[in-house]
């Protein structure tokens, strides 16, 4: 198995307090990985480190064969503006960037895909509807649509199935698999880990540091969850915040 | 009739035809500008910066008098001076972006008053204050004219970067190097737009022109392309009726063409069919499904 990303000493933080310490592992291509762990245990830090949004306080991201705008994410708080004039065509459109670009035309050449897009997250017949208007679901569901459309080999998302409804989730789930298939390497930060058990055969348990990386049922054993929960405990806030998000 | 009260002061007037083809290209230039400002929830930045413009151009009125050049060139460096340095401001102190920004405009308009005052007379600073757009000689109408092109033509360029910097800037950090290039080369258009603006309705009423359209337009059309030609509409509609209003009446023309796009303003909030107050009254038509 080749490499997509190798954390090689990996330190992430925020005005030099580090957030995640000393991370040495590697992500293998086309793997599917769910990154799980307490809150404040750095995973959003973590997928930050790798779209270079934050910078390593020390050590380095390393990529295979990939460069950096191969990579589509999915932020944790999208800071969009749902009260912005745009339809959810218009949105979903936007994952076209690679290849339209800033002035690009986007024109009937791109449409049917972007209906295609449209029609794989289940959004067929609200093409044309703002995106004030859409529920929660729908609004993830147009974000995985873009993400669709971005065709980027490594795929990366945090917590995307906060507030979602259980179809949603089902539906986005049936897309993040079916981008596991196509080879891509996929990386998602889970809370849920009865839907990481079921779905995602390989897990990062992180807790500030790395608990265990590698195939889901090894890594999420009653004793790693309960040395996260420790370590969590050990390095940030009040415990019971740890204690009742990694639970 | 109507061709005395609508056409006859423009057939006879040169004056009038001037201060129209103004407006028009205010109107084209600003506009977009506006609904751009409005989108992005900045309509309070625009205003800041057409203060701020004020001492700048006061400082080229003291160099050189009322000279268009001396005046847009002062302009332009303040406004951009003042673009740059907000942003900054904005990120470095925790002072709310509204407070800094009443503090600044209220002492730029008071340095600027205070620098045309030292040397120039009360019609000098009413020049400064609301404009002459019933005085725009060729140079002006060619500078007017020239940011118009100028800025329509940028925004094309930059129209889809620019939405992405509205309604989801971290997408377009994500994806591409333009964000910051974006920003600044729309606070760039502003600017430039203000003082042009300024040149035919002085600071105070340059911002109205390219705000209060953009305002009354959300009431009237739900996409992008609709508001930004809803809104060049209402402006090119309250420029001829403000400055019929002011041939009539002989009233001052930048004041009564602002006026005139305010009351736009109202009756769009009243009657506009997107969120206007009366579509709000009545029983909502849901969205089919
Ligand atoms: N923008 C930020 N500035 C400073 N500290 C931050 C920032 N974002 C996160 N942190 C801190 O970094 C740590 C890890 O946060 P994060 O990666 O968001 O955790 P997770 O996503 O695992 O819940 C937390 O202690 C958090 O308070
Ligand atoms: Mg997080």
């Amino acid at each position: 198995m080749t490499t997509a990303i190798a954390f090689r000493d990996l330190t992430l933080g925020y005005d030099r307090h580090p957030a995640v310490h000393h991370l040495q592992t590697e992500i293998g291509t086309g793997s599917l990985t769910a990154v799980v762990g307490p809150n404040g245990a750095g995973k959003s830090t973590l997928l930050k480190g790798v779209i270079g949004a934050l910078s390593p306080l020390g050590g380095s991201v390393i990529f295979g064969g990939l460069n950096r705008d191969d990579i589509a994410f999915l932020p944790q708080q999208a800071d969009i503006d749902r009260s912005f004039p745009l339809t959810v065509l218009d949105l979903v459109a936007m994952g076209l960037w690679r290849e339209i670009g800033a002035f690009g035309g986007l024109g009937r050449k791109q449409k049917p895909r972007v209906e295609a897009a449209v029609a794989a997250v289940g959004l067929t017949g609200f093409e044309t509807r703002p995106i004030g208007s859409l529920s929660g679901g729908q609004m993830q569901r147009a974000l995985f649509a873009r993400l669709l459309l971005q065709d980027a080999q490594l795929v990366l998302l945090d917590e995307p199935f906060a507030a979602i409804d259980a179809r949603t989730m089902a539906d986005l789930i049936a897309v993040i698999e079916g981008w596991h298939e196509e080879g891509r390497t996929v990386l998602t930060v889970l809370h849920d880990y009865d839907m990481v058990r079921a779905h995602f055969p390989r897990t990062l348990l992180l807790a500030r540091e790395l608990v265990a990386h590698g195939p889901t049922h090894e890594v999420l054993t009653a004793e790693n969850q309960f040395r996260a929960r420790q370590m969590c405990e050990a390095c940030d806030g009040p415990p019971h915040v740890c204690g009742r998000s990694a639970a | 009739m109507i061709w005395d009260a609508v056409f006859q002061p423009f057939a006879d007037f040169g004056f009038m035809r001037r201060a129209l083809l103004g407006c028009i290209a205010i109107s084209v230039g600003a506009t977009p500008v506006g609904v751009f400002l409005m989108l992005r929830r900045m309509s309070l930045t625009g205003d800041a910066m057409a203060h701020a413009i004020l001492p700048g151009a006061a400082v080229g009125y003291l160099v050189s008098g009322l000279s268009l050049g001396a005046m847009t060139v002062g302009g332009l460096i303040a406004g951009m001076a003042v673009a740059l340095l907000s942003g900054f401001v904005t990120r470095v102190t925790a002072l709310r972006e509204d407070a800094s920004l009443a503090a600044f405009y209220l002492i730029s308009l008071a340095l600027g008053v205070l620098i045309v005052s030292t040397r120039g007379s009360n019609v000098d600073l009413m020049h400064v204050l609301f404009g002459t757009v019933l005085a725009l000689d060729d140079a002006a109408l060619i500078l007017l004219c020239a940011f118009a092109s100028l800025s329509v033509l940028v925004l094309a360029l930059l129209f889809r970067p620019l939405v992405l910097e509205c309604a989801d800037p971290q997408f377009l950090r994500s994806v591409s190097g333009l964000s910051a290039v974006t920003h600044f080369t729309f606070l760039a258009l502003v600017v430039m737009n203000l003082v042009g603006g300024f040149h035919a309705l002085g600071t105070l009423m340059a911002v109205g022109i390219m705000i209060l359209p953009a305002a009354a337009a959300r009431f009237w059309a739900a996409g992008i392309g609709g508001l930004v030609l809803t809104a060049i509409i209402i402006a090119m509609v309250s420029s001829l009726t403000g400055l019929l209003l002011s041939y009539h009446y002989s009233l001052p023309s930048g004041p009564a063409i602002i006026l005139v796009a305010g009351i736009a303003y109202g009756v769009s909030l009243v009657f506009g069919p997107v969120g206007g107050l009366i579509a709000q009254a009545l029983p909502r038509r849901d969205f089919e499904v």
